[in-house]
């Protein structure tokens, strides 16, 4: 069972009069409940591919189905609620809000959908427990380290058991061996949580741990995706 | 965690900019607040100072207030006793009242014989009792303001007051002990403004007429030739505008009838009517149309604002005043309000980004950014309200004084902010109101961001 289709997928940029092709034609599908990579040279496109299977960004062509669901169809307001439903983000930067602590960060997308503050609390904190920062819950996030903030935004992206988690190079901005740590957590929440995890990374440990490989140049898939259900 | 919250957070977070921008809100809403006390305290100073003066009402004779001054007496109201009898005994006029007392104006000549001088004046003929029941009135607790009785007050039936330039002219300055009056250089006048007999009396010194000074006053009557009367000043007093204490001289009503109307039926210029409250004007002044209308006189009623037109220029400067005050702070407000909200915005260009990527709305950014806006106004008006009470206090106690115009006696520099609930409110509303409006144009910039350019942003 795929989680994702995507078919014949365009996205050019304009800057000025030059016409940037960043995405040309790539149609592949993504098995659900596994861990699938996309690597390729930088500019090869992965950022804009992720952006489009989040439905952050609109394609020029062709469309993507997440879920069963043609994102294309929806408004803006139906697409952020789709995202708020079944789409988890970890980004390379953290993006904690940093007014909010760790436990209010992974609140927050249980507040948009509206879920009751006491099972708010008590998921909040059942995630946080489940990424080892139990007893970070009232930090702030500029009084937690890299790897804890990026622990964090996990714990914030599996919070509503999304359908989907898409994350553009979360080891980016950690050392290796902090880098390794998130990697093992998201491979392991990842079969905890059974949810269809993407990543976008030059990071050779997290090709290492992924069911499959995406494999992305100029634009257009390298090779044909290998497509296997996960056990 | 809502939407109030994350905002109140948002704003704490980056404390000095919203610290100097609640300063600048601050400083606007106390600068309109004292100003407006200050407003609010001469507008009803002055109409205090009017009301014991002239009343809120009076009942006049069609043309009095336009032609009067030419002949008062030819515009008198007849059977005027009977006339404030019927009003006061109106079941709804007379609730509202608190004072009625008639008064007789008249022109006239006054001259000091035994100095050989005289001038033209206009006479007041008043109801003592009246005059000093009006002065009593005080339904906004004015402080400071002169309360005492008139000066005719337990005078002889001849007893007259006037105005310092009246005795300035008479040349009876020594007698009625008034400050600041030099001599004048003797004026040679081409013939004699005196009939010879009157002219080659000796001239008394003043000094020898302390205590009994005495003026006639000769007067225009309603018809026939006019009347004289000897009466005798217990008082020169200060009038605040020069063209009135040039000219006034102030009598007994009983005296000032006789003059004009010597034997026959009395008649008076004006039935001053002072209500209990100013808010009952309209009311009372309906009552007033239904009870002369059918009268056998042309009747009609003016109120303090149209007898004294500086009441009407006076709180319209200062209305006009204020709201450049008001509307220049708005502008201030709107522009710094605005201005942090932009950079708000511009500096948290990706947590808005990650925001709409977590399924957040634009409306719900729109909201937060508002909501912010929102915040500071209501702290904003909060804080300048109570910072203007407490400066109004000071302000209040500090002993400062000023000169009403139109007034002879310093008053105590008041502002009402205290208890002046529809000026808080207004300021507070308007405050709020402005800075959620210069919220909304960062805020909507914001909602539209693209979320892939905002995430992207350094
Ligand atoms: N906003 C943009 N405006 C213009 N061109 C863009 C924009 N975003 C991406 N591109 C171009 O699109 C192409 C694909 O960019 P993309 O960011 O998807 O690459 P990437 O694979 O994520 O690279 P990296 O590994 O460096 O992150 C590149 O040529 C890039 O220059
Ligand atoms: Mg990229």
């Amino acid at each position: 069972m795929s989680a994702i289709e995507v078919i014949d997928l365009s996205r050019h940029y304009r800057l000025g009069s030059v016409d940037v092709p960043a995405l040309r034609g790539v149609s592949l599908s993504i098995a659900a409940n596994a861990f699938t990579v996309l690597s390729g040279p930088s500019g090869s496109g992965k950022s804009t591919l992720l952006n489009l299977l989040g439905g952050l960004d609109r394609p020029d062509s062709g469309h993507v189905v997440v879920a069963g669901q043609r994102l294309d169809t929806l408004d803006d307001n139906h697409l952020s609620d789709f995202r708020a439903r079944h789409i988890g983000f970890v980004f390379q930067h953290f993006n904690l809000l940093p007014v909010l602590t760790a436990r209010e960060n992974v609140e927050y997308p249980l507040l948009l959908a509206g879920v009751a503050a006491v099972e708010r609390r008590r998921r909040a904190a059942e995630l946080l427990d489940a990424v080892g920062l139990a007893d970070r819950a009232a930090n702030l996030p500029g009084q937690l380290s890299g790897g804890q903030r990026q622990r964090v935004a996990i714990a914030r992206a599996l919070a509503l058991r999304p359908a989907l988690v898409l994350a553009d190079e979360p080891t980016a901005n950690l050392d290796s061996h902090t880098g390794a740590a998130i990697i093992a957590l998201m491979r392991d929440m990842q079969r905890q949580y059974q949810t269809c995890f993407v990543f976008s990374s030059h990071d050779a440990q997290l090709l290492a741990a992924a069911d499959h490989a995406v494999l992305l140049r100029d634009g257009q898939l390298q090779a044909p995706a290998a497509v296997k259900e996960a056990a | 965690m809502n939407t109030l919250q994350l905002a109140a957070r948002n704003l704490v977070r980056n404390r000095r900019r919203t610290l100097t921008t609640l300063l600048a809100m601050i400083v606007g809403v106390v600068a309109v607040l004292i100003f407006g006390g200050y407003d609010r305290n001469i507008r009803l100073g002055l109409e205090t100072d009017f009301v014991r003066g002239s009343g809120h009402l009076q009942i006049q004779h069609r043309d009095y207030f336009l032609f009067g001054s030419g002949n008062p007496a030819a515009y008198g109201i007849r059977d005027y006793a009977q006339l404030m009898q019927k009003l006061q005994a109106d079941p709804q006029l007379a609730p509202l009242l608190q004072v009625v007392t008639p008064v007789l104006d008249l022109g006239g000549i006054a001259g000091n014989f035994a100095s050989g001088v005289s001038r033209t004046v206009y006479g007041r003929g008043v109801d003592v009792a009246g005059q000093n029941r009006l002065k009593q009135w005080n339904d906004y607790r004015m402080v400071g303001l002169p309360q005492r009785s008139v000066a005719l007050t337990g005078t002889a039936p001849n007893a007259a007051v006037v105005g310092t330039g009246v005795a300035r002219v008479l040349q009876l300055c020594g007698p009625l002990q008034v400050k600041d009056c030099p001599q004048p250089l003797p004026v040679r006048e081409q013939g004699s403004t005196m009939p010879a007999d009157l002219a080659a009396l000796p001239v008394a010194s003043p000094a020898a007429n302390v205590g009994r000074v005495q003026i006639e006053l000769l007067a225009a009557r309603a018809s026939g030739a006019p009347n004289v009367a000897s009466l005798q000043v217990v008082k020169a007093e200060q009038q605040g505008v020069k063209a009135l204490d040039d000219i006034s001289v102030q009598l007994h009503l009983t005296q000032a009838q006789q003059l004009v109307y010597g034997q026959g039926a009395p008649q008076v210029s004006a039935i001053v009517l002072q209500l209990r409250h100013s808010r009952d004007m309209s009311a009372a002044r309906a009552r007033l149309a239904q009870l002369l209308q059918g009268g056998s006189q042309p009747l009609v009623v003016q109120d303090f604002a149209t007898l004294n037109p500086q009441y009407g220029q006076i709180t319209g400067m200062f209305a006009a005043i204020l709201g450049f005050v008001a509307v220049l702070i708005g502008a201030i407000v709107l522009f710094t309000v605005g201005n942090t909200m932009s950079m708000a915005v511009v500096e948290r260009t990706v947590e808005i980004g990650t925001l709409r990527a977590l399924g957040l709305r634009q409306a719900g950014i729109r909201r937060l950014f508002v909501s912010e806006g929102l915040l500071l106004g209501v702290s904003g008006a909060l804080l300048g309200s109570l910072l203007a009470l407490g400066l109004a206090w000071l302000i209040n106690h500090s002993g400062l004084t000023w000169l009403p115009p139109g007034n002879s006696e310093r008053i105590p520099l008041l502002v009402r902010v205290a208890g002046e609930y529809g000026m808080l409110l207004a300021t507070a509303v308007g405050l709020i109101v402005l800075s959620v409006l210069s919220a909304w144009w960062p805020a909507r910039r914001a909602a539209r961001l693209d979320i892939v350019e905002a995430l992207r942003h350094a």
